[in-house]
């Protein structure tokens, strides 16, 4: 099995882009990725591509021939879904090709467009990755959803809103010098408790923004970067996938993300690293409480233990295991069938030393992205470690 | 061909399922005891394809709720509102709380099960009201 090593990584900015189109930002991140891979266009054997929501934002589905198609590229594509894991689950396919051969160079990621819509209809357009029959009709909305699991977690494990400010604070804090983050400014854990209720007990400043954006990753077999003398420092060294019934009234505890927990365990076994390995993370954090699951399905926390990561500095820049250093999802911003993807691109800036924030982690050799659809009835986990 | 908005789909099984909600309703068991709600072939927990239809039990309990403040659009409910998952013996289900308010509901309350219509979507609304 041929190893993987991350090529080039491209991202646009995250943000609003009124009038752009989504072609057109997806174009401009597998553009930048070639250009920092030192790839041509047509060396790309295979698009993979994640996308949700394009068929209701832009009316465009099969984008998969489209995105080949704006990005110059000479090869097919396939456009994966699944919900906020879109772009994970892409990468994580380009991984599996790489690996057994069949490919040595592939385009991965994927773009979302929606502040064109508006806040109800996004609400609308996100509420379809729940069940439609059990869920949606009962009025569950994304942040509803991830309120029903807050307050399951609150209930079995403690923890309180103000700790889930500590999250919220600490993750705008690290987006502050990202240039690719929608919100870089600061925000105190006061202005986050006082933030107006969205889906009790969650408020505005728990949840992630609507987000425009793209992200791109060349990935190539490690003989093809010998032998084109690519500077690929970073490998993917492990992946996993786990999964989960759709409906929360279904889960055997809507405390905890065994999909996501599933994942790790295949990821870290993958890469022959444990847990205790891990130097930074980045995680899906669509709203506070989805990062205190995910460090306790990573195995980062026991669980009961993730919701005083960030109050009690663990998780800050400066603690011991830095958690979303890009800003995460909540600050740098969520387009969701991007998203996988620009957690792999910053993790892979955060451990060759080119990101605004590699001064926090300089030592650091194994990286782990987490990304979750729905309520984490998908999830993908990579394992990334400087290679050379 | 009609401008009018098409009728929303007919969910065989779900919508038998839904109705029933008003007379105490039911949930699918397998010959393991594992519930699950319907339309089904197989137990999703096992695999099982031996399926009974079992009466709910009378009252169940609040397993955890939210109160909704920003509601999809055309959603028709008028935020906020509360959306509760409750338990049912092996089964959960999830609906809008009627007739108490987010102050009054706690994990544990106990509630029983209805169905209501959607006015603004024409599907069935599953709700609870107190037991």
């Amino acid at each position: 099995m041929t190893g993987v090593r991350v090529a080039g990584v491209g991202l646009t900015p995250f943000g609003e882009h009124a009038g752009r189109t989504g072609r057109d930002l997806f174009a401009e991140a597998a553009l930048a990725a070639l250009d920092d891979a030192g790839v041509a266009g047509d060396e790309v054997e295979h698009l993979n591509y994640g996308n949700f929501m394009g068929a209701l934002a832009e009316r465009q589905g099969h984008q998969a021939p489209i995105m080949t198609e704006a990005a110059g590229l000479r090869c097919a594509g396939t456009r994966y879904e699944e919900a906020c894991a879109s772009a994970g689950v892409a990468v994580r396919e380009a991984v599996r090709a790489v690996r057994s051969g069949e490919n040595d160079v592939m385009l991965a990621g994927g773009m979302e467009r929606m502040t064109n819509l508006s806040t109800a209809e996004v609400t609308e357009s996100l509420a379809v990755a729940a069940d439609e029959l059990f869920e949606v009709r009962a009025g569950v909305t994304f942040p509803g959803a991830y309120a029903l699991m807050a307050r399951a977690y609150f209930d079995e494990y403690g923890g309180d809103r103000e700790d889930l400010a500590h999250v919220a604070a600490k993750n705008h804090a690290n987006a502050v010098n990202n240039e690719y983050a929608q919100y870089q400014r600061e925000i105190t854990v006061e202005q986050a408790l006082d933030s107006p209720p969205v889906a009790s007990p969650l408020h505005l400043f728990d949840a992630c923004p609507i987000t425009d954006g793209a992200s791109a990753l060349v990935l190539v077999s490690e003989e093809y970067a010998e032998e084109h003398d690519l500077d690929a420092s970073v490998a993917i060294t492990g992946t996993g996938q786990g999964g989960d019934r759709a409906a929360l009234q279904d889960r055997t505890d809507m405390a905890r993300t065994p999909a996501a927990a599933d994942a790790a365990a295949e990821a870290y076994g993958d890469a022959g690293v444990g847990s205790d390995q891990v130097d930074v993370a980045e995680v899906h954090d669509c709203f506070t409480i989805a990062e205190v699951m995910a460090l306790e399905a990573l195995d980062l926390f026991d669980p009961g233990e993730g919701v005083g990561a960030a109050r009690r500095g663990d998780t800050t820049r400066d603690g011991d295991l830095p958690v979303n250093l890009s800003g995460g999802l909540k600050a740098k911003g969520h387009p969701v069938g991007a998203t996988g993807g620009s957690q792999i691109a910053e993790m892979t800036r955060l451990l060759r030393g080119d990101h605004p924030n590699s001064d926090a982690v300089p030592d650091a050799t194994v990286g782990l992205t987490h990304n979750a659809g729905g309520t984490v009835a998908s999830a993908v986990v990579h394992v990334l470690e400087v290679a050379e | 061909m009609s401008d009018a908005e098409p009728d929303p789909p007919a969910n065989t099984g779900y919508d038998e399922w839904a109705d029933a909600l008003a007379d105490g309703g039911y949930f699918v068991e397998c010959a393991n005891g594992h519930g699950s709600l319907p339309p089904r072939r197989v137990c999703p927990e096992c695999g099982s394809t031996d399926l009974s239809e079992e009466s709910l039990p009378e009252t169940g309990e609040v397993a955890t709720f939210s109160e909704v403040h920003v509601a999809p659009s055309g959603f028709g409910e008028e935020p906020p509102y509360v959306t509760a998952v409750v338990g049912f013996g092996s089964v959960r289900l999830t609906g809008i709380v009627r007739d108490l308010s987010a102050e009054e509901i706690e994990i544990g309350t106990p509630v029983r099960p209805d169905v209501e219509r959607n006015d603004a979507t024409g599907n069935r609304l599953v709700v609870f009201r107190p037991a």
